[in-house]
């Protein structure tokens, strides 16, 4: 995958030191941005995207023509109103929307850097984006949000940031990736490795595409953000196409049919470098662990109000690990709210239309939006 | 309703830390927030009160007071309180334990069971009490281990819990405990409120 992405960008000067020990600068950081800024720049959300995510929140996502990845929640009239707020999206480091990563070209080779690329933390992800808060002149976030993936890197901001977000919501995540979810990200990455065409990461000097691998790891990891309840109801034993068995291994199933297109239409978005660079630093992810396995002390210099979600049939992030932050912050008498939100639909629920879900979160934003603005007045 | 968010509201002083256990939909909550201070969180079992309350922008976490009150450190709130809920629980000594180590003071409100209206249903009526106080039959009540006045006055006395105030209300009539009046405004009364510390 090597498409031109006439993405909105800037180039970061700032050398920045990843966890790795290498130092980066002269990269680019892809981003779009919705709703206007207000002259006292205090409407401004942060929104962080997840491991196959991009820039794309709201509207058309001009790469894959269909609606940007949040369009449920972000958007004119929507739950994070863009009439109202300033909202911003970045491409994370790693990614392959236009942010530097490993299909970015190098310009001395005129090749994509492929697997030289750096390994890539959510830390170093969180520290980027915060060079184009600064580039947009952003003093203060009013809120910085995120779900899954996009939750870490809520949580690793406030912790790097601790006075320049007034509220942080992390939705569906952990404050450290758990051995099941590692074991799932290696899966797909294996997949990804073990396609004859990912040539050590350099296919594309071969114009080739790890497609196959690729589209394995997507089946893989689909399954893992959904609910088994939801399978069952959605597609339970139905067949495709067909009125009975085949006795072969073409996909008898609706199941097996929804997953084959799922990874097929996957492949043409997403670079397959990428999914190992970003599952990487999602495993890589313990902000416990930084802070000498007392997570309480990552938020312990920040006033930022919290509001922590979870979903009833998510196992991929289960409420347990989103009450552990929840536990953190009253630990240190922070200020947090948390609802566990009943669904169906697992880990996908924050990306869905989750009725209930929709109606708090916006709710939720817009009545502390009020609060926050009467008190300055 | 009112009366007693009045009285409870009288008994905090402004701009502390309070923590509503039990908070419902918030209302007292929201009324604490407008007359005595902005410092106010929450903490209710039910996932729909708990969106009500946030969506209203208040700070609430879905939680049990039997197993969540623990990730609160000690004496980190100037107020907790358990408005009416406290005879929910299945544990109300640990609960009321756990609330006295979470906030430095505790306000406790009780609908009382020794209110004359209520004893004489089951004296006369030989039936469980229904009152407006107390709506629910006995086969759908939350209420696990109901009181009276009296019952929690001596629960504080044998615990050596100290009450620094301790109220009746009937109707919207305030007045207050004491050693003395004790066995009539456990006759009298429909709620007690009580200020208490460790």
């Amino acid at each position: 995958m090597n498409k031109n992405i006439d993405a909105k960008k800037i180039i970061i000067s700032n050398p920045l030191k990843l966890d790795c020990g290498k130092e980066i600068n002269n990269f680019p950081i892809a981003y779009e941005t919705y709703g206007e800024l207000n002259s006292e720049k205090s409407n401004a959300i942060l929104v962080f995207h997840a491991l196959t995510g991009d820039q794309y929140v709201s509207g058309k996502n001009p790469i894959t023509n269909k609606d940007g990845w949040w369009s449920y929640v972000v958007g004119e009239n929507k739950p994070i109103d863009t009439n109202k707020f300033f909202v911003i999206c970045a491409n994370v480091i790693g990614g392959c929307m236009g942010s530097y990563g490993p299909s970015t070209i190098n310009e001395s080779t005129g090749k994509q850097i492929g697997t030289d690329f750096p390994i890539i933390t959510i830390n170093d992800m969180v520290n980027a984006q915060y060079e184009l808060i600064k580039y947009l002149e952003i003093e203060k976030l009013f809120a910085v949000v995120g779900g899954s993936m996009g939750g870490m890197q809520v949580l690793q901001f406030v912790a790097n940031f601790p006075d320049k977000a007034k509220l942080a919501i992390p939705i569906a995540c952990t404050s450290s990736h758990s051995a099941q979810n590692i074991a799932f990200n290696e899966l797909g990455r294996q997949a990804i490795m073990a396609d004859s065409k990912w040539e050590n990461g350099f296919y594309s000097n071969y114009k080739l595409n790890p497609d196959k691998g690729l589209a394995v790891a997507r089946m893989a990891a689909h399954i893992t953000y959904l609910s088994e309840k939801g399978l069952q109801e959605k597609f339970g034993r139905k067949l495709q196409d067909r009125d009975s068995l085949r006795y072969g291994f073409e996909a008898d199933f609706q199941i097996e049919s929804y997953l084959r297109y799922q990874g097929s239409v996957f492949v043409d978005r997403f670079d397959a470098n990428s999914y190992l660079y970003i599952t990487r630093a999602m495993d890589y992810f313990d902000l416990s662990k930084q802070y000498k396995g007392n997570l309480s002390d990552a938020f312990k210099e920040t006033k930022t109000k919290f509001f922590v979600i979870s979903f009833t049939s998510d196992w991929l992030y289960p409420t347990s690990e989103n009450r552990e932050i929840v536990i953190a912050l009253n630990s240190i008498g922070a200020d947090v709210g948390f609802v566990e939100i009943e669904s169906d639909k697992g880990h996908d629920s924050f990306l869905l239309d989750v009725p209930s879900f929709l109606k708090t979160l916006g709710d939720y934003i817009n009545s502390t939006y009020k609060v926050i603005n009467e008190r300055r007045i | 309703m009112k009366e007693e968010f009045n009285i409870i509201s009288n008994l905090i002083e402004e701009n502390t830390r309070v923590l509503d256990v039990g908070c419902g939909n918030g209302d007292l909550m929201k009324f604490l927030q407008e007359n005595k201070t902005k410092d106010i969180r929450g903490l209710e079992i039910s996932k729909e009160k708990v969106q009500n309350c946030l969506s209203k922008g208040l700070t609430v976490i879905e939680g049990n007071a039997e197993s969540d009150l623990k990730q609160f450190p000690k004496s980190s709130f100037d107020y907790v309180i358990l408005s009416q809920t406290l005879q929910a629980f299945l544990n109300p000594e640990l609960v009321i334990n756990e609330l006295l180590k979470v906030g430095k003071k505790v306000i406790v409100t009780i609908p009382n069971f020794g209110y004359w209206r209520v004893r004489l249903q089951l004296l006369f009526k030989g039936t469980m009490p229904v009152t407006e106080n107390l709506p629910h039959e006995w086969y759908n009540t939350p209420n696990l281990h109901m009181c009276t006045i009296k019952d929690f006055y001596n629960f504080c006395s044998s615990k050596n819990i100290k009450i620094f105030k301790s109220i009746a209300l009937k109707k919207s009539r305030i007045s207050e405990i004491n050693k003395s009046n004790l066995n009539y405004k456990n006759l009298d009364s429909h709620l007690g409120i009580f200020l208490i510390e460790s």
